[in-house]
């Protein structure tokens, strides 16, 4: 580890920190329906969105009609992306001669992609055409992000009104989202990433005669306005194969650092969201500090791993650390900070491969998914993932002084439990089950591409990945099969929607409760204590759940790697 | 429910058409416009020839170049399409070797590699980035030391001192963005062109 290396770091925490109050300020605005300086282009759009789809702004939904509405987007962007896969080779704009995408990749990718995962079981320079990539993947890249915002803001809704029937009204809020915020920011983005040396064009594969004569096919295309999304929105699906490693997505440290700050921008932002909607912005810095304590805790440790290098490097005299799967421009701690952000929020794009990070270093990331994404996290889901940990944590505190728990003015009782409960649950099933179904599967076992403890890792990561809707993966695995494709379906189906229904009925039942006054009684969720206990909490019910299945992967691993044993 | 049925077809198709077409086609047209060099992927042309793109590595094994990392890309096996063989620096399949940190394979590679260089180079020591597989596989650049590792065996083949090729390294090393971002780098081809220049 070197200073430089945790200048970077303090310098990206320090950004993240003095743009969450800036970009949560602006978004509840534009949640709320005020006037902000975009109002005057993009109402009229807007509108017009609205009076098509015979749309009333002024009407707000039940929770449940709530949930429908994003249920019916759903089918529907599902539907758009799974057709256009499948009938690429018959339209326009494939100049590479893309053929049609098989039906189980094509199913994989489609829940894949409207579940905001992005799990790549295809190359995307070798499978999609750029009709798929602009009309299928970055709408989709769009649309999945602003669900999982809208979500977000639902459920503060119900935290934050009192006695009320309604949690507000999904197409407004999907429409607003979009072009108020994701929108305006990629554009602005896409121009920066261009001028650091993305490609974005139409043409085709550029043949190139190389310095020694040999011939060398370049994929390039619509590349810029896909990957400002695909970070932005915490996507993560790579327009290439090698995702953010490849030299057209990330070309420069520079464009490195700016990626890495969309990932956590809009997640970090919504806590301050939270924080002004229920009245008390403190509340907000309150969920943001239990977010960085486990990030900070992260970083320091997967770039410790990955600053250390391998036993095999050492036993050569090669020093740097290690570089297996990494990329000169962004050395050890862009690619170490990178890793720890992309799982921390469900981002899941990758600037090195993890698959050959030390056991260590690569353990980091499964933890951080297995947690729920719940560091920033995806955009929206982490908010609502780490609220349903705030109310078990205000749960558990209530049951130590015996009186009913209560959050931000709403009593905490056996419904928001529950339903907490069922959420936190349904993950570790999906993480774990399938794992163990894989592990005894001898046709899955031949898809490992690494053997020993690292090759059960690589199935662990799959499923973790897939539940927790990241998308980057342990790459040595070949799981575009059958088995992986629909597996990894479930798992991603699960992993978004049995958090999505239960976060949904949680606001429900809270926007109807009425608003309790604060008394000496209540247990402060601006303070320490409060911080402290819901770290607490968060590893041990993450720890208790996943010790055992990271004892038998990375930690193995690691001890294997000090006897001297390779597989 | 049946009265979100419309909102849920037209909104989705009109966003759709917005994010998925007028986005991402509006801004192919502005970055043409304002940095087109870059938007067409940072091509690089000797003689009105395209010899390859700024931003990524090429296979290199003579003596007289500077080699970059090496690459774990593959490509269609000529003889077989099914299968796929080894294919350095393929810029149309990017990807790294994906082998963990217990790896047999990886070890083995790894002291093949260093073994080699060292016969080239028993002077110094072998640097990291220069036996270790990229991310994509098509990393331009490898680290300042990587280049003047390899100073020895250019100068010999080119019949060049020793001081001229590492001032040329020197001159091409990049330091850290704003001082601050990323590690020291040099590219790899725009250095083997500068050494080409050097000798015309």
């Amino acid at each position: 580890m070197t200073v430089i290396g945790w200048v970077q770091i303090i310098l990206f925490c320090a950004i993240i920190v003095a743009l969450t109050p800036l970009v949560g300020g602006f978004m509840t605005r534009v949640f709320a329906g005020e006037w902000t300086f975009l109002t005057p282009v993009l109402r009229p759009i807007e509108t017009a969105i609205y009076w098509t789809g015979g749309v009333d702004d002024k009407r707000e939904q039940h929770w449940l009609t709530y949930t429908v509405a994003m249920l019916l987007f759903h089918v529907g962007g599902f539907l758009i992306l799974y057709i256009l896969m499948r009938v690429q080779a018959s339209l326009p704009l494939n100049p590479a001669e893309q053929a049609n995408v098989a039906p189980d990749l094509a199913f994989n990718t489609a829940v894949s992609f409207i579940t905001n995962t992005n799990w790549q079981n295809y190359g995307g320079e070798g499978t999609m055409s750029y009709l798929t990539q602009m009309l299928g993947l970055t709408h989709q890249n769009f649309l999945s992000a602003a669900t999982g915002i809208v979500l977000a803001v639902a459920l503060i809704r119900g935290f934050a009104r009192a006695s009320a029937k309604t949690v507000g009204n999904f197409w407004v809020d999907i429409t607003r989202c979009t072009l108020y915020i994701l929108l305006p920011i990629c554009v602005v983005y896409t121009i920066f990433l261009v001028w650091q040396g993305m490609p974005q064009t139409l043409g085709a594969y550029v043949e190139a005669t190389t310095l020694e004569g040999a011939k060398q096919t370049i994929a390039v295309g619509p590349v810029a306005s896909q990957v400002a999304i695909k970070m932005l929105g915490t996507n993560g699906g790579g327009f290439f194969n090698a995702n953010a490693a490849h030299p057209f997505e990330n070309p420069t440290a520079l464009s490195n650092f700016v990626q890495m700050l969309s990932i956590f921008v809009l997640g970090a932002a919504l806590t301050n969201v939270f924080g002004r909607m229920v009245g008390n912005q403190r509340q907000g810095w309150a969920i943001l500090s239990v977010m960085g304590i486990l990030f900070i805790a992260g970083v320091a440790f997967c770039y410790w791993a990955e600053a250390n290098g391998t036993a095999t490097l050492n036993a050569l005299g090669l020093t740097g650390g290690n570089m297996e799967g990494k990329e000169v421009r962004f050395g050890i701690v862009a690619s170490a900070l990178f890793a720890v952000i992309t799982t921390a929020a469900s981002c899941g794009a990758v600037n090195a491969m993890h698959d050959s990070f030390t056991a260590l270093g690569g353990m980091i990331p499964l933890i951080n998914m297995q947690l729920g994404e719940i560091v920033i996290g995806g955009v929206g889901a982490g908010l609502y993932g780490m609220l349903l940990f705030v109310v078990i944590t205000i749960f558990i505190a209530g049951l130590m002084v015996g009186r009913t728990p209560e959050y931000v003015g709403k009593k905490i009782e056996a419904k928001e439990v529950k339903m907490a409960m069922l959420a936190i649950l349904a993950m570790p099933l999906m993480m774990l089950g399938w794992t163990a179904v894989a592990a005894v599967n001898p046709q899955a076992l031949t898809q490992l591409g690494n053997s020993g403890p690292h090759g059960f890792s690589e199935m662990l990561y799959l499923y973790v990945s897939s539940t927790a809707n990241n998308g980057s993966a342990f790459g040595g695995i070949t799981a575009n099969t059958v088995f992986f494709n629909t597996t990894g379906a479930i798992a991603m189906f699960v992993g978004r929607f049995f958090m999505i229904v239960p976060a949904m009925a949680i606001a429900g039942s809270l926007v109807e409760k009425k608003s309790i006054a604060a008394s000496a009684g209540t247990f402060p969720t601006t303070g320490g204590l409060f911080v402290g206990l819901t770290v607490g909490v968060i590893l041990v019910v993450g720890g208790l759940t996943f010790f055992p299945v990271l004892a038998l992967g990375p930690i193995v691993e690691h001890l294997a790697m000090l006897a001297g044993t390779v597989f | 429910m049946l009265k979100e049925l419309r909102p849920a077809i037209v909104v989705l198709v009109l966003l759709t058409l917005i994010t998925g077409l007028v986005y991402p086609l509006g801004m192919t047209g502005i970055a043409g416009a304002l940095f087109p060099k870059q938007a067409q992927g940072s091509l690089i042309e000797k003689d009105g020839k395209v010899i390859g793109s700024a931003l990524i590595g090429q296979a290199f094994e003579s003596d007289k170049y500077f080699h970059g990392r090496p690459s774990a890309t593959t490509g269609p096996d000529p003889k077989d399409a099914t299968k796929t063989v080894s294919a350095p620096y393929n810029a149309s399949n990017s990807m790294g070797s994906n082998l963990g940190p217990t790896s047999k394979a990886l070890a083995d590679r790894l002291k093949e590699d260093v073994d080699k260089l060292k016969a080239k180079n028993p002077n110094a020591a072998v640097p990291v980035d220069l036996v270790t597989a990229s991310g994509s596989g098509l990393d331009p650049d490898v680290s300042p030391a990587a280049a003047l590792f390899q100073v020895p065996r250019v100068a010999k083949a080119r019949g060049l001192p020793d001081q001229n090729v590492r001032a040329l390294v020197e001159a091409q090393t990049e330091g850290r963005t704003l001082g601050l971002l990323g590690e020291p780098r040099v590219n790899v081809l725009k250095l083997n062109l500068a050494l080409d220049a050097l000798r015309s």
